[in-house]
């Protein structure tokens, strides 16, 4: 597999969350999915299309742990590696 | 046992193939105009966005959004304004819907089919489920009394009311929002229903007519806000209507057909009657289940004449919004509970439209051609009162009586 660019990550998971309903510009590293609305339906979603993408496998307890879209992405980013 | 409470409606909603409105619903039936286009009731002037955000529109099916809308309607017309006047404990919501969300069950079984059992959506069970427009309605509002879905076909929608209309009489709710949805309008769901043999070929709905050849499904949505009478009258709010009674009973006949004898049928329009404290004479019109199958009008006129006896039968006007819009399943009952409400409100009867061939054991007066005049009962001094019947495959009967709020003066 190739290498996975932590920004080419950062700019999908992004883009999903974004079709989930929050706006694109409040989707900062920072933000936290509380602040988006994103819940637990969402970041399965989010999980599916990461596999899709990256083929990284997130299971439930992983997604318990994240609470900022930078959390997501670092974890992503360094399973995709 | 003491005076039962009161059940008042305060508010109304709908979405129709005669655009988003419980208003234009009545208006333009009563005008003449036909919703169906190609053989199906679409709502094609209902588009998600002007309703709901993002978030919300992705996560509900279409037979969610349109209780939802239709829900805001009435409770912006009841006056509730974002904020219940009741304790919302003390709030219900009963929405029913005969087959749920089936563009999600159809779009999810897709991805499972293509790409694998682990890319069906966290969200398809959610949105499908048939308890989802129910719980759309109450989380939106906040909603927080008995909260439920009711699972009987095409008589959903009627059987909610009734199930709200106790739910307030016996005190264990103030207000219920409560009627039906359905979007069934998918490949899928025309497979069904064809391969039932009970759609229409000609794509016309034309109830009661000796040419009719089946129904013409339709989509929608119709809410009620129900208030318990002394409740709504001590905040002010304006009465459209008093939800006066509810009959049902079941054929035990047949799956799919009605029970040509009627004597089930017409027990659900007695204890109808009697649960209201009105007689035939008291009647000034029916909305009839009127599919436009050749079995369930046909019936349907039996159970009329049976519960009414032959000469109030015949007296009264009898008509079908299926002729307008179609056939809406699990919101009929409760669409046309809403268009009920508009007659006695109007004292306008709109027409059964397409109705002009008689069927020569089809006697009763289905107001042919034009709307006409709401004629008042035998005591004109007291406020009208109309009958709507539902009928479903299962063999489901709910009839319901309603009061205009006043007299005609």
């Amino acid at each position: 597999m190739p290498t996975v660019d932590k920004e080419q990550v950062q700019e999908r998971v992004v883009e999903a969350l974004a079709s989930f309903g929050p706006d694109a510009d409040q989707i900062t590293l920072a933000a936290t999915f509380e602040e988006l609305d994103i819940d637990s339906l969402d970041l399965v979603e989010l999980a599916q299309i990461v596999e899709d993408e990256y083929g990284v496998v997130l299971k439930g307890e992983d997604m318990k742990e994240l609470k900022t879209v930078g959390d997501a992405v670092d974890l992503i980013a360094a399973r995709a590696r | 046992m003491s005076e039962r409470r009161k059940v008042v409606v305060t508010g109304l909603g709908a979405v129709t193939p005669l655009g988003v409105g419980a208003r234009p619903l009545h208006a333009d039936w009563a005008a003449g105009v036909c919703g169906i286009e190609d053989g199906a009731g679409r709502c094609t002037s209902f588009e998600p966005s002007e309703f709901l955000s993002t978030k919300e529109a992705r996560r509900l099916d279409r037979v969610s959004q349109f209780a939802v809308v239709a829900a805001d309607e009435a409770l912006a017309q009841a006056g509730w304004e974002g904020e219940s006047p009741y304790d919302p404990m003390r709030v219900g919501c009963i929405v029913a819907t005969g087959i749920g969300g089936i563009s999600t069950v159809e779009t999810n079984h897709d991805a499972m089919r293509e790409r694998g059992a682990a890319r069906v959506s966290p969200l398809g069970i959610p949105m499908y489920m048939p308890n989802a427009p129910a719980a759309a309605v109450s989380m939106r509002h906040g909603l927080r009394g008995q909260m439920y879905g009711v699972v009987s076909a095409c008589a959903g929608g009627a059987h909610a009311l009734g199930a709200a209309l106790r739910m307030i009489q016996y005190g264990d709710a103030d207000a219920v929002v409560a009627g039906g949805s359905e979007a069934t309008l998918t490949e899928f769901g025309f497979a069904c229903f064809n391969a039932l043999q009970a759609l229409s070929e000609t794509g016309i709905s034309r109830p009661f007519d000796a040419r009719r050849d089946g129904f013409v499904m339709g989509e929608g949505a119709g809410l009620v806000v129900l208030e318990e009478r002394e409740a709504a009258l001590a905040r002010g709010a304006t009465i459209l209507g008093e939800l006066a009674g509810y009959g049902s009973t079941s054929d035990a006949h047949h799956l799919t057909a009605p029970d040509p004898a009627g004597a089930t049928a017409a027990q659900a329009i007695t204890l109808a009657l009697t649960d209201a404290g009105e007689r035939p004479e008291d009647l000034s019109y029916i909305n009839a289940h009127g599919t436009s199958t050749e079995l369930n009008d046909a019936a349907e006129t039996v159970a009329i004449k049976l519960a009414l006896g032959e000469e109030q039968a015949k007296r009264i006007p009898v008509s079908s919004t299926k002729s307008a819009i179609g056939h809406l399943l699990g919101a009929a009952g409760a669409v046309e509970a809403v268009a009920t409400i508009e007659v006695l409100d109007t004292r306008i009867v709109p027409p059964t439209l397409g109705y002009e061939v008689p069927d020569p054991e089809l006697d009763l007066d289905y107001v042919p051609g034009e709307a006409r005049p709401l004629l008042p009962g035998s005591d004109p001094t007291r406020p009208s009162v109309a009958l709507s019947n539902s009928f479903a495959f299962g063999g489901h009967n709910v009839a319901l009586v309603i009061r205009a709020p006043t007299p005609a003066g």
